[in-house]
């Protein structure tokens, strides 16, 4: 009888580890052929623009792209991001069900969790973005002959540039890509070099009320360090990895400035609701108004948006620090 | 919790005995914890609860709400859980006269799994849906293990039952996955509810405890029965022990215990059928002290392992689930090999 529970916890974990974080090269470098085996889109466009054939170091090893894609398909909320933000959006034929940004991308019931190799290969793509290699997709795309670019989730703001640029010069975009770029650049600097570092304000960030946490080694936390704020996560050992499920009264005791939620829209989590936590209710950053609700999809996505996310953050530790 | 007076001059020595571990193993689940406070300021607190008594801890306000708010509800709800757990696990092992039975045996853990899976992924998230959905899951899926298992064999019968309990813990387990597709970025949450966790603070231990009151009660008032039943059926018949009506009451209490402590605890593993185990090889077999003593053990082993889930990595928490079953696998293991060995 045990064994039934046993396995069933270890399939769920299977799954769990599946969906949780990208997992990272590993994969062979699939050398693209020459020319895919979708027919060419019936574009009455100019040739292929400059800059082709184009050979982009991605994460799947190096890929060579023969002409400018006219038909992408991206199975990553944030590449899709990027795409429409590097002017790529007319050239995306579908995106996966989480990319509900911005509103006129195509989105189609493609799962980048359970890629389907067959729904994929359905839309014609003459190029694949996404950002994790599950069950074997890239593998499977490069047997039908469909190029594809793995772009993992980013660990760093340069990687997150890193990628933007590599998507602009993928799909022939470099000079408006890397105009984004250098955009987001100066504005993260801009609001980095306003921050009030003196204040030496501590903050707690969380992923949902279990309650899980970001350190300052994720993504998200080197977003934080940029405004100087002390992570009470930090304190969790390395063991516990970078996002770790925090006592809530060690949360409680050690009573952050400021509080940031990224499970708002997920599971419904306010200032309110945080004061009705057993033993959170008499938290300062509760009684000084300093629980900042984000927004779940910015605070999760490495794209072209985290500019929107540092300004929320800012204007927060500006509020803070002020008072 | 009332128990039993008997013929046996050891029990009362015995049940004096676990509670003693069971006092100090809260004591314990009181003083650690990933705040940082003195085990005397905590314990000053403790005695300023007390009527009567005013101490002055020195603890701040919020220090004071998380020990009171957090922390007692927390080492108070892992020691009901624990109880109900073993208890229940003990009862199990009587009905079907099996060392191995434990309380998820006939679908309770999946039939909450599944009712769980739904709350987190279709519910509005209110902080009741879970446990309820839970609660009505684990009792559902036993009445249907219990029901198949009457249609398809001998009424009051026990190798069918477990049998249909298997089919139900597949069938149910299945739906179950095949909801999660649909929401993938849930799953960390299903998982974490399935790894269990005794926080969440004076709601979850009010919830939990008319019902553990009630299994508990039924429980230890069948004691003797079970171990009448344990000769066998025609034995007991002929001692004028009503065998099926017996062993249904004690299914639907055990039943019970395990759907109260799934509904605030999640699926926690190992502990119904390791400490009814340690009980039997300490106090011998039989069930009027088997029953008390797992309960005043489950207790205390519950406690001790959520404080061990809470400082081991500390501030940083592991899920308890993770905790018991380190310690119950090998264990189960070794109890594989016993009864292997003594042929039983």
């Amino acid at each position: 009888m045990r064994p039934v529970r046993t396995a069933f916890a270890g399939a769920l974990l299977g799954t769990l580890v599946l969906a949780g974080c990208g997992q990272t090269g590993g994969t062979p470098a699939t050398p693209s052929p020459a020319a895919s085996s979708a027919p060419a889109p019936a574009s009455s466009q100019a040739p292929a623009a400059a800059g082709f054939p184009v050979t982009i170091e991605a994460g799947n090893g190096q890929v060579t792209i023969a002409k400018k894609p006219e038909r992408i398909v991206s199975l990553s909320a944030t590449h899709t991001e990027s795409l429409f933000a590097i002017g790529a959006g007319p050239q995306v034929v579908a995106v996966d069900d989480r990319s509900n940004f911005p509103p006129e991308a195509p989105r189609t019931d493609l799962s980048g969790f359970k890629p389907n190799v067959e729904a994929i290969v359905a839309k014609k793509p003459d190029l694949v973005v996404l950002s994790d290699d599950l069950d074997k997709v890239v593998a499977e795309l490069g047997k039908v002959g469909v190029p594809v670019l793995l772009e993992p989730a980013a660990k760093t703001l340069d990687e997150a540039y890193e990628e933007i640029a590599e998507l602009g010069a993928a799909t022939g975009n470099k000079a408006k890509a890397d105009e984004v770029v250098a955009g987001m650049r100066t504005a993260m600097d801009k609001l980095a070099a306003e921050a009030p570092k003196d204040k030496k304000l501590t903050y707690y960030h969380e992923l949902d009320q279990t309650p899980y946490a970001a350190t300052s080694q994720t993504f998200i936390g080197q977003v934080y360090a940029l405004f100087g704020l002390t992570n009470i996560a930090d304190k969790a050992p390395e063991a516990a990895g970078g996002y770790p499920k925090l006592s809530a009264e060690f949360v409680a005791q050690a009573d952050p400035d400021l509080i940031f939620l990224a499970d708002v829209k997920c599971c419904k989590q306010s200032k309110e609701t945080l004061a009705e936590r057993p033993g959170w209710a008499k938290l300062s950053a509760i009684a000084d108004d300093r629980v900042v609700e984000l927004d779940d999809d910015l605070a999760s996505r490495w794209g072209p948006r985290i500019v929107q996310l540092a300004e929320t953050v800012g204007a927060a530790v500006a509020k803070a620090g002020a008072s | 919790m009332t128990r039993q007076a008997g013929p046996s001059r050891a029990r009362p020595l015995w049940v004096a005995g676990a509670l003693g571990v069971l006092a100090l193993s809260m004591i314990a689940g009181l003083l650690g914890g990933a705040a940082d406070m003195s085990p005397w300021q905590v314990v000053l607190q403790a005695a300023d609860w007390l009527p009567f008594v005013h101490a002055d801890s020195g603890l701040t306000p919020v220090e004071q709400g998380l020990l009171y708010e957090l922390r007692l509800p927390r080492v108070l709800v892992a020691a009901v859980v624990g109880g109900l757990l073993a208890m229940a696990g003990a009862g199990y092992q009587g009905v079907f006269r099996n060392p191995l039975a434990d309380p998820y045996l006939l679908g309770a853990a999946a039939g909450a799994g599944l009712a769980a899976t739904f709350a987190i992924v279709a519910l509005p998230a209110t902080a009741a849906s879970i446990p309820v959905a839970a609660f009505a899951g684990a009792v559902g899926g036993v009445l249907l293990a219990y029901t198949l298992g009457n249609t398809a064999g001998r009424s009051g019968g026990t190798a069918t039952l477990v049998l249909a309990g298997v089919a139900v813990t597949s069938f149910l387990t299945a739906i179950q996955t095949f909801v999660q597709q649909f929401k993938v970025e849930e799953l960390q949450r299903i998982y974490s509810w399935i790894l269990g966790d005794v926080g969440g603070g004076w709601d979850q231990f009010f919830l939990v405890l008319p019902y553990a009151v009630a299994a508990a009660g039924l429980l230890l008032l069948h004691g003797r029965m079970l171990d009448v039943l344990s000769v066998g059926d025609e034995e007991a018949v002929s001692l004028g022990v009503p065998a099926a009506r017996v062993r249904l009451v004690v299914l639907l209490a055990a039943s019970l215990a395990t759907a109260a402590a799934v509904a605030v605890s999640g699926l926690i593993g190992f502990v119904g059928i390791v400490v009814p185990h340690v009980v039997r090889r300490l106090a011998g077999g039989s069930y009027r002290i088997v029953l008390p003593l797992s309960m005043i053990g489950g207790a205390a082993f519950l406690v001790l392992a959520d404080l061990v889930a809470r400082t081991v990595l500390a501030p940083a928490e592991l899920p308890i689930g993770v905790v018991t079953m380190f310690v119950g696998a090998p264990f189960f293991v070794g109890v594989l090999r016993m009864t292997r060995r003594t042929g039983t």
